[in-house]
């Protein structure tokens, strides 16, 4: 924290912070219907927001009591009978509870290494080009999938896909790679699905990596080139070490969500024949809750699911703070 | 290398519009890859005539130019006032928000309230829940922390003027490039948005255009024209070329407004990244 000095006399503060203005009054002597009186305008101004998100994001915080609870449905959301932690072992013991489990943990997993790197390495080679024109171009160019919808994109995938007409098995088909069925083969599941989420989305992201490279002196890059270092080396000595803070925020804020793996797409993904390898938690959930009613059993799942996810953020997050002390909070 | 890396990514995209101009056989026999085959507008003419195409587009449309203006409304004073330095409760609010980023009442809760506020099977699901994206909000919060001087603030109070004032008459105006922003990635969302009408909305009516593309693209539900899906009436392979030639179409149909207006707004779009960096 720091102190402002508010005395009226004070010298003209730091650059930085915030400097007098008129309605900001000593904070000491502030009563709470002194700032209601002057600030109720912009209490005006946050309350929308805070209605919106009081309702519609706490609110179903409300509702998580339910995993502890049979479900009622005359008496509602919280009139069921305790169960305590019934729902949690029940999940536990289900025979799929391994299987979700691990499907989750190895998709999440690629999607979240594969994922992290992917931008880093196009940003480095977006960093290499010299003039502004075909650098602009690539640009604009691997960020255009970024907009394209989940169910084109997934759309996509299948009529390219296709063992019998998409352009995709027809290629490696003439390469000599045939009987290839993307669709059909539980073990091409993770790959498809990881390859089209960086085709997707590592253009995207590698837009903060540039901002971090452009930071980076140019005289850092000459005098490099002075002593004689090649392409890889100024990568490695120059270019990579500008990276690391950005690196380590986005690797906290990917691990919170390390098995809240994309629902919609494997959704969209999921057939009869990649089931085995593509139920994931937030899948089940679904089907659990919504399509079988089982309002209890699938919000107890889902709790599961998100204390997971909050517990990497946290742990992540401290690693981080006592490794780089670079953290979210 | 980047020659490369273009092509991979930009190909799938241009394959798809050329696919959907040319002769479906020739396209399913793998004589199409560069320049389109004996061009023909079929596939089109049967998304034209598909009604719900158009119903999905107009439902989305609505969604859309509704939804990013309460987006707009909520989000934009609500940023104001939490870049406001003497608003003392507003690192309280900020962490009111952003909690929400981390952790929520999982699909379940979600669904029982939306239920109980009577918002199943109701167009304001598309609208009312998604108001305030938290996200846009802190880049919102922070354009306004680091590009409005202070100085501009003092002056008007000076001249005697509310915070109401200033954020009208002197904020929003200087704020035009973070209110295209914003409104841009609320729109592009809303645009983009399936997961709402998959889980809250059984009616064909209010349905949006991703739903009627899930049915077409990946469902294989059958055209109006008969050029069904895999298990087609009886046309086998000969439906199944015409199948996918609409489906060509339809991404490009539902994606080109996308794709056009793209070029022209990628800066927009990579100025809100940029801002939302800094803090984080």
């Amino acid at each position: 924290m720091t102190v402002v000095d508010r005395r009226p006399n004070a010298e003209a503060p730091p650059p930085g912070l915030p400097e007098e203005s008129p309605l900001k009054l000593s904070t000491k002597s502030t009563s709470l219907s002194r700032h209601f009186r002057t600030k109720w305008q912009l209490w005006v101004m946050v309350a929308p927001a805070i209605g919106f998100i009081g309702l519609f994001m706490y609110g179903p915080m409300y509702g998580i009591q339910l995993a502890f609870r049979e479900f009622d449905f005359a008496a509602g959301l919280a009139g069921g009978e305790w169960v305590g932690f019934k729902y949690f072992r029940q999940f536990f013991d289900s025979p799929q509870f391994w299987t979700l489990m691990r499907n989750t943990v190895v998709i999440s997993v690629s999607t979240l290494i594969v994922g992290f790197i992917a931008p880093i390495v196009l940003a480095l080679i977006i960093n290499q080009i010299l003039g502004r024109r075909k650098r602009r171009f690539m640009q604009t160019a691997t960020y255009l999938p970024h907009f394209i919808s989940v169910v084109v994109v997934v759309g996509m995938l299948q009529v390219f896909l296709s063992p019998s007409s998409g352009v995709l098995t027809r290629f490696l088909r003439f390469i000599g790679i045939d009987g290839v069925n993307f669709l059909g083969d539980a073990s091409a599941f993770v790959p498809v699905y990881v390859i089209s989420e960086v085709w997707q989305h590592a253009g995207w992201n590698s837009i903060i990596y540039l901002a971090a490279l452009a930071a980076v002196s140019p005289q850092l890059y000459e005098a490099a080139r002075i002593d004689g270092a090649g392409k890889l080396q100024i990568v490695r000595h120059i270019d990579l070490p500008a990276l690391v803070p950005t690196m380590i925020i986005l690797f906290i804020l990917n691990m919170g969500g390390v098995l809240a793996t994309g629902f919609e797409k494997i959704f969209l993904m999921q057939n009869p024949l990649n089931l085995g390898v593509s139920e994931v938690i937030a899948t089940y959930v679904y089907k659990i809750g919504i399509v079988g009613n089982q309002f209890s059993y699938g919000t107890a799942i889902g709790l599961f699911n998100t204390l997971i996810n909050f517990t990497f953020l946290v742990i992540t997050n401290e690693i981080a703070k006592r490794v780089s002390n670079t953290s979210l909070w | 290398m980047s020659g490369l890396i273009v092509f991979a990514v930009l190909y799938p995209v241009y394959f798809v519009v050329i696919a959907s101009i040319s002769n479906p056989t020739l396209v399913a026999t793998g004589q199409v890859a560069f320049i389109p085959q004996d061009i023909n507008f079929f596939g089109y003419q049967q998304i034209l005539e598909d009604s719900r195409i158009w119903r999905g587009y107009r439902n989305t449309l609505v969604y859309a130019t509704v939804g990013t203006a309460l987006n707009l409304f909520v989000t934009m004073p609500a940023a104001f006032a939490l870049s406001r330095r003497e608003f003392a409760p507003r690192k309280l609010l900020m962490f009111f928000f952003a909690f929400t980023m981390f952790f929520s009442g999982g699909l379940i809760p979600t669904y029982l309230l939306y239920r109980d506020l009577g918002l199943i099977d109701n167009w304001l699901v598309f609208i009312l829940p998604g108001a305030v994206n938290v996200y846009n909000l802190i880049i919102a919060r922070a354009f306004f922390e680091n590009s409005l001087p202070e100085e501009l603030f003092e002056a008007s109070v000076i001249d005697g003027a509310s915070y109401f004032q200033f954020f009208v008459r002197i904020a929003l105006p200087l704020s035009m490039a973070i209110i295209s922003v914003i409104g841009l990635y609320y729109l592009v969302q809303h645009w983009n948005d399936f997961f709402t009408g998959l889980i809250f909305v059984r009616n064909n009516e209010i349905q949006p255009l991703q739903i009627v593309l899930r049915d077409i693209l990946i469902s294989n539900q059958a055209f109006a024209g008969g050029a069904g899906g895999s298990g087609g009436s009886g046309g086998g392979s000969y439906a199944q070329q015409f199948a996918d030639q609409i489906k060509y179409g339809v991404i490009v149909v539902s994606t080109l407004p996308v794709i056009v207006l793209y070029p022209f707004l990628q800066r927009f779009f990579e100025k809100g990244v940029l801002i939302g960096a800094v803090k984080g």
